[in-house]
């Protein structure tokens, strides 16, 4: 598929005269070995560390998408580079024996070239929009943010739900499945498959949970769903992935994925230790109406009356 | 020989379209305007008096809400400030000079041939003179963003320990993305595209000379509106101004919306200027087929500056009354939305990226057969590559928001027509290979900055493609990735071209011949440490680090530090080019010959410096301009009595040094 474009470009360019080294064939020779030794080289020496690794079944899917579509970029590259180096060095005004070009009809269109390179790079567009494709929808949406709709859903059987709420400037997360508390760190049980449900509070920002390759904007009032299989117990960077304001270069902290019955354990014992606390919190919701009191210092908002000139925070106005 | 003097001399010579552009002015003020006379300065105080006006207007509209008063965070009062300070400066410059005249019955006065150095600071209606303006405002607007850039890579020298608090990091942050953005909508077709388009299509000024004046003055306008921002404490949002972020800002917020509003006026009369002189002010013999490929270019960006801006111009405005006039367009709860900006946004905000490509590439397809003596390769795919890119350019836009939350559906089409318009942006490539193929190279200046938007436009094409895959995205979108692919594509395209342009055509513009030695030093040094600058990025932002932050993780510090480092000194390549630039045009100049090297394009033909009506007669255009090395080549064109241009076996000797007819 990725048929270097000189080879079409050059043979029906160069016609023969007399003595004239076949430049075209030259080229090729050099960008075959190049292109091979260095597909080979990449795919064996870097291939198993592209970024974002196999933590996860969509971190493993998109490593294994960025590498193909590399495999498929560098002879492509190469081509161009080769093509352009010969003929800069051979070509050179500079270097002695140099014919002058020849101009003219022959010179200025080649019927053979063009449908070739038109035909080339529409063969392998084609084919990488059907791959990407292929990717995206054979692994429930690759992890990206699926709106509140998705249609790429996973398979599993069972699907552990976490909300992410982003807010200025720091993420939280809630356990609807487990009484719906909330926690400052991600943790995640492994061999599970998760939805995230990505929302904010405030203005637009960005969960990206790098090792999960896990991308979905926080839009405020808006259910964001990306799904992924843990795959790997470890650690999780979580980053701001969109400009949220001031302290976005801040806006970031850190997850783990633990065994299931780790995962079980610290739910259940957060669930009790954090109970008075989920009491004062807005019941779960998958989107949460920003309180118009909320800039001057309230927390959460009330989720009841969001322009209400009483500032009530929680989900029942506070006993006494 | 002027044109009066030839009269007087009894040439009978039919001259099309004889009349002198009408600037305006009212009845009173001398015919040669002196320091008396509207000006720059006179621009100047107009801006001010206008922004005091409008400041005190909008405190005494707005003093009446809870929320603003005393807070000396006044919406309106900035809103009104800048656009009254931008009507100020317009009719301080007179650029409103020939409506009003109009409007109260005057007679408008007509444009006058002037020589003097004063001519730059005017309201002209010389397409000549635009060009050469648009060179400084460009230049003016690129430098300062420039310096902005070299503030963010110190701040990046460290992950943690801060040169600047978080507000003023992302204040520099944004105002450099958006100084950028707003340069690179105009880098090209401002002073090149003005300055060449009516001399290579055979036409003695442009369709709408005061529309096009007023181009260059509402652009320059823009760049006071946007610098405004770091005085009113910046705006936090990043060049793509997303909504509620935008919404929540403070007035810094005001100069990015009435900035990109008032800059979207120059876009637009600028493209619709130039895209109706090339319509319909062409030569006779000057055929779809013949004109040069850079009109192509400009005519394909035309189009989308003028049907793509209009829609950032409504957004800023529904920016502008969400802020003042309380209104809900960005509001989710109150029941707009945020989508609705970045939708509108990135409408017009992908266009404008090929509005960056476009003018670069018909730039180095111009150039590369001048300097490989062949002709171009593929015209015809050429230009209906960049057609192509221009219709494509509309039906791409979602591929920003893949990650954002909108509906899924859509995703497989917009990736499929990212990856489509992949295939006419390549037409470039072919064109290039197929010209260079058995060519006689000379490493010229301007030839070597072509060379480079080869090389750095493959690497940011590519990786576009990457960008386009939407489960490679989930990876690199909103990363350093990102970051580096665009300024691949935009600076080693687009800002290369540029330089290759100005190189190229700054001797016929300016009469002097640039340094050569001091050019090939620039290149060098712009070449290697743009590379050196950005390629470090695609690995940063595959390893993690998002744009816009000011800390980021300890691992990459090393990545980090060499990007800056690298950063400062191509920064300080461009001081070269500064240097170039005044000691070649200013302080030792070396005149020009009219022809350098040797081109047969029509604008070459003429006498330099240029005259005022370009050419003693319009020329009749016989062929394209690319017949190099052709034995029986056909003349380019007939320029009058006797001064064929013809293509010859690349000798100089067959191009007319004088196209004018010998006096009488």
């Amino acid at each position: 598929m990725t048929v270097d474009t000189e080879q079409t470009t050059g043979q029906e360019g160069a016609e023969p005269t007399q003595k004239e080294p076949h430049h075209i064939w030259r080229m090729v020779a050099i960008w075959a070995v190049l292109a091979v030794v260095l597909d080979l080289l990449f795919y064996f020496l870097v291939g198993p560390h592209v970024p974002p690794g196999d933590m996860t079944s969509a971190a493993s899917e998109n490593q294994f998408d960025f590498t193909v579509l590399f495999l498929i970029a560098l002879p492509v590259i190469l081509a161009v580079w080769v093509y352009l180096a010969y003929s800069l060095i051979m070509w050179r005004a500079t270097r002695k024996g140099v014919p002058d070009p020849v101009g003219g009809a022959q010179a200025r269109t080649h019927l053979g070239v063009q449908v070739g390179w038109i035909a080339t790079t529409t063969v392998i567009v084609i084919g990488l929009f059907v791959f990407g494709t292929v990717e995206l929808i054979t692994n429930a949406g690759a992890g990206g943010g699926e709106g509140p709709n998705p249609i790429w859903t996973p398979t599993s059987a069972s699907v552990l739900p976490v909300q992410v709420i982003a807010q200025q400037w720091k993420f939280t997360y809630r356990y609807p499945t487990y009484g719906g508390f909330e926690s400052q760190q991600l943790v995640l049980p492994n061999d599970t498959t998760i939805a995230f449900h990505v929302t904010s509070l405030d203005v637009i920002h960005d969960f990206w949970a790098y090792q999960l390759s896990i991308k979905a904007d926080a839009n405020p009032q808006l259910d964001n769903v990306a799904y992924t299989t843990t795959k790997q117990t470890g650690s999780v960077t979580v980053r701001c992935d969109e400009l949220c304001g001031l302290w976005h270069g801040a806006m970031f902290n850190y997850g783990n994925v633990v065994s299931k019955t780790a995962f079980n354990a610290w739910a259940k014992a957060t669930q009790v230790a954090t109970a008075a606390n989920t009491k004062l919190l807005p019941p779960f919701s998958w989107t949460y109406v920003p309180d118009a009191n909320g800039a001057d210092g309230g927390y959460y908002p009330d989720n009841v009356d969001p322009y209400s000139n009483n500032e009530v925070y929680g989900a029942t106005p506070a006993k006494a | 020989m002027t044109l009066a003097a030839e009269r007087e001399a009894g040439t009978e010579v039919v001259y099309p379209d004889p009349t002198p552009p009408v600037l305006g002015g009212f009845q009173g003020l001398p015919a040669r305007p002196g320091w008396f006379s509207q000006h720059l300065g006179t621009a100047v105080i107009g801006a001010v008096l206008g922004y005091l006006l409008g400041h005190w207007l909008g405190n005494v509209v707005g003093s009446g809400y809870t929320n603003i008063a005393n807070t000396g965070e006044n919406s309106i009062a900035v809103t009104g400030g800048l656009l009254l300070g931008v009507l100020g400066w317009l009719m301080g410059i007179g650029a409103l000079n020939y409506p009003l005249a109009k409007m109260v019955g005057m007679e408008p006065r007509p444009d006058y041939e002037s020589t003097s150095w004063t001519r730059y600071l005017r309201y002209t209606a010389d397409h000549k003179v635009v060009g050469l303006q648009y060179v400084i405002g460009v230049l003016t607007f690129f430098f300062t963003g420039g310096l902005l850039a070299m503030a963010i890579r110190t701040e990046l020298l460290s992950p943690t320990s801060h040169v600047f608090g978080p507000g003023t990091y992302i204040a520099i942050v944004s105002e450099h993305g958006t100084i950028m953005m707003m340069m690179a909508t105009s880098v090209i077709v401002g002073p090149l595209g003005n300055w060449l388009v009516p001399l290579m299509i055979g036409a003695r000024r442009t369709a709408f000379p005061r529309v096009e004046a007023f181009s260059f003055w509402v652009f320059s306008a823009g760049y006071f509106v946007i610098l405004s921002a770091l005085f009113y404490g910046g705006f936090p949002t990043g060049w793509t101004g997303y909504a509620p972020l935008q919404t929540q800002a403070g007035v810094g917020m005001m100069s990015y919306l009435v900035g990109f509003a008032v800059i979207g006026l120059g876009m637009m009369t600028a493209g619709f200027n130039l895209a109706v002189t090339i319509i319909n002010y062409r030569a006779p013999g000057m055929t779809w087929s013949r004109i040069p490929i850079f009109v192509w270019s400009i005519l394909a960006t035309c189009a989308l500056l003028t049907l793509a801006t209009p829609t950032l111009v409504a957004a800023g405005l529904f920016g502008i009354l969400d802020h003042t006039a309380q209104t809900a367009f960005y509001v989710t709860e109150h029941g707009g939305s945020s989508f609705l900006w970045q939708n509108l946004f990135w409408f017009f905000g992908h266009p404008e990226v090929y509005i960056m490509a476009l003018p670069g590439f018909g730039i180095v397809a111009e150039i590369l057969p001048v300097f490989t003596r062949k002709p171009l390769f593929a015209y015809k795919v050429a230009a209906a590559g960049m057609v192509g890119v221009a219709l494509l350019s509309f039906f791409v836009w979602q591929h920003h928001l893949f990650q954002s939350g909108i509906n899924p559906d859509m995703r497989p089409l917009f990736m499929l027509t990212t990856e489509l318009i992949s295939i006419p942006t390549g037409f470039i490539f072919l064109v290039g290979m197929g010209t260079l193929y058995k060519a006689k190279i000379r490493f010229e200046v301007p030839m070597l900055f072509c060379l480079a938007v080869f090389f750095n436009f493959l690497i940011g094409g590519v990786t576009g493609v990457f960008l386009s895959d939407v489960p490679v995205n989930v990876t690199v979108h909103g990363s350093f990735f990102v970051l580096a692919h665009f300024h691949y594509t935009i600076m080693g395209g687009l800002i290369f071209a540029f330089f290759a342009g100005l190189y190229f055509w700054l001797p016929k513009m300016t009469g002097k011949t640039l340094n050569k030695r001091l050019g090939k030093i620039h290149f060098w040094c712009m070449f290697v440490f743009f590379n050196m600058t950005f390629f470090p990025m695609f690995l940063i932002g595959l390893l993690g680090q998002p744009r816009r932050v000011f800390e980021y993780a300890q691992n990459l510090q090393a990545l980090n530090d060499f990007a800056s480092v690298s950063a400062f000194l191509l920064g300080a390549s461009f001081l070269i080019f500064i240097a170039n630039f005044v000691w070649s045009i200013f302080i030792k100049p070396t005149e020009a010959s009219t022809n350098p090297w040797n081109s047969l394009g029509l604008e070459w033909q003429t006498p330099t410096p240029v005259p005022f009506y370009n050419f003693e007669r319009i020329p009749v255009v016989l062929s394209d301009p690319y017949h190099y090395s052709e034995d029986d080549a056909p003349p380019v064109a007939d320029l009058g009595e006797g001064g064929l241009v013809t293509a010859g076996a690349s000798s100089p000797a067959s191009v007319a040094e004088d196209p004018r007819p010998p006096a009488q």
